[in-house]
């Protein structure tokens, strides 16, 4: 089984790879066809899978990653389980900014099976973005479909003077200072 | 858990029953010494409320009779709030029976270690905000708007969430039960179309104490790390034999041989 390594292949011009993993595929496919509709000056590549590792036997195929979403459902303990098993299938330099945890189904607060710790924790844990977003709701979709295009493009270097690991410093709270 | 006298037999009254829960909001000037008058108040509202409608002769008594008095040995700590019990008895209205009240409708106030709470509420406010009602709604309606005009506060219903059903599960577990033990159960609902299915999990109660008692480290002392852990081992177990992953679906129900719990805040206490 391959690890997912961040700077393993060469990029290709004018284009971007963004893998989503959670195990809500119906979401995926939302998110994914959300993420298509926007407007980009660049191609897009969108992978899904429900976990890490990869398979092995299409890794030569596969573009170089530059974003990964993991995507955890509140009312699900499972997606959390899923995306912490995931985790330890990663090459660490994909902590510097090209993670994000995708955090669905809290809106409805009396169905959810995740403490809010825990997905703090794993922010904290993995040096990662922790963004909430009802992916349920077309709104939200639209927006966080937008959100993750323009994090992606600075993750595959097309921003000049932006670097994904400018990510970290915007995850730091005033009170920690 | 106080100091009080407690009268055993009032609170195994609350027991066997089935509660539906509410959240109270503080009550305003709510007076202990002024329960006669609540309770006579209350009466003929209960009685207005239940003629309204009706062809009969106003200042006809229906039998209807309602008391409120306090409920000793329900605090959680001494700077909590005595607890309320208000009581709907009828008289039987056939002649030949001897005027015996028979209780229609039970519904207690009270507050459970609210130290948090109380330092914060300001004067003349008297905070009991759990509701716990038993009996039939329209007599639950009617007293609630009693009290939501009366003292000018709000009841909501409260609802409980599966993690705190999966605490409940593993605190209740953990207790010790003198008697027969009854089964511990979890319906688990998995969103499904067109309808919804339940799922029914049903331990032997020696067993998930035996497996409390590995994952619990302090007696007297329950940790989120030990009810996910507990929670998760009898998640793992299920999947062993049925390969469904129960921790993607919603706890809805947690049924020990102490208590049972409804995610639509119904509680019954046995033991």
């Amino acid at each position: 089984m391959s690890l997912v390594r961040p700077f393993d292949k060469l990029p290709t011009l004018n284009s971007a790879a963004i893998l989503l993993v959670g195990t809500d595929e119906s979401q995926q496919q939302q998110l994914a066809e959300a993420i298509l509709k926007e407007k980009k000056n660049f191609k897009i590549n969108i992978h899904v899978a429900t976990s890490l590792p990869l398979p092995a036997e299409r890794d030569h195929i596969r573009p170089r990653i530059d974003l990964i979403a993991f995507m955890i459902n509140m009312q699900s303990k499972h997606s959390l389980r899923n995306v912490e098993a995931s985790l330890s299938h990663m090459d660490a330099n994909f902590f510097l900014g090209k993670v994000c945890f995708l955090i669905t189904g809290v809106g409805r607060m009396n169905h959810c099976s995740v403490e809010m710790n825990a997905v703090r924790k794993l922010g904290n844990l993995y040096c990662s973005p922790v963004l909430f977003c009802e992916l349920d709701s077309e709104g939200i979709r639209v927006a966080t479909a937008q959100r993750l295009l323009r994090m992606l493009q600075i993750c595959a270097g097309h921003m000049p003077g932006v670097s994904a690991l400018f990510f970290s410093s915007l995850m730091k709270s005033s009170i920690d200072e | 858990s106080s100091t009080e006298n407690v009268d055993p037999q009032k609170i195994a009254f609350l027991l066997r029953k089935q509660w539906t829960l509410y959240s109270v909001t503080p009550m305003y000037k709510f007076s202990y010494g002024n329960l006669k008058e609540y309770s006579r108040l209350l009466s003929a509202f209960v009685a207005a409320e239940k003629q309204k409608g009706l062809a009969v002769e106003v200042g006809n008594d229906l039998g209807i009779k309602v008391t409120l008095s306090t409920l000793l040995g329900l605090k959680g700590t001494d700077q909590d709030q005595v607890a309320v019990l208000v009581q709907i008895a009828s008289r039987s209205q056939l002649p030949f029976e001897n005027a015996e009240n028979k209780v229609v409708w039970s519904g207690w106030f009270c507050c459970i270690s609210g130290d948090d709470l109380l330092e914060s509420v300001p004067e003349d406010f008297t905070c009991l905000s759990l509701f716990l009602a038993n009996g039939a709604e329209s007599y639950t309606a009617i007293v609630g708007s009693w009290f939501q005009k009366t003292f000018d506060c709000y009841f909501s219903r409260l609802t409980i969430s599966p993690l705190n059903l999966a605490w409940m599960a593993a605190m209740w577990t953990g207790c010790k039960v003198d008697s027969h033990m009854a089964a511990t159960e979890l319906v688990f609902s998995v969103p499904c179309i067109p309808q919804s299915l339940d799922i029914s999990y049903a331990i032997h109660s020696e067993d998930a104490k035996a497996l409390w008692d590995t994952v619990q480290k302090t007696p007297g002392e329950v940790t989120q790390e030990e009810v996910n852990l507990f929670m998760d081992c009898l998640y793992s177990h299920f999947h062993r034999h049925f390969k469904i992953h129960l921790s993607a679906t919603r706890l809805v129900k947690v049924s020990t041989s102490i208590a049972s719990a409804h995610c639509d805040g119904n509680i019954k206490v046995l033991d």
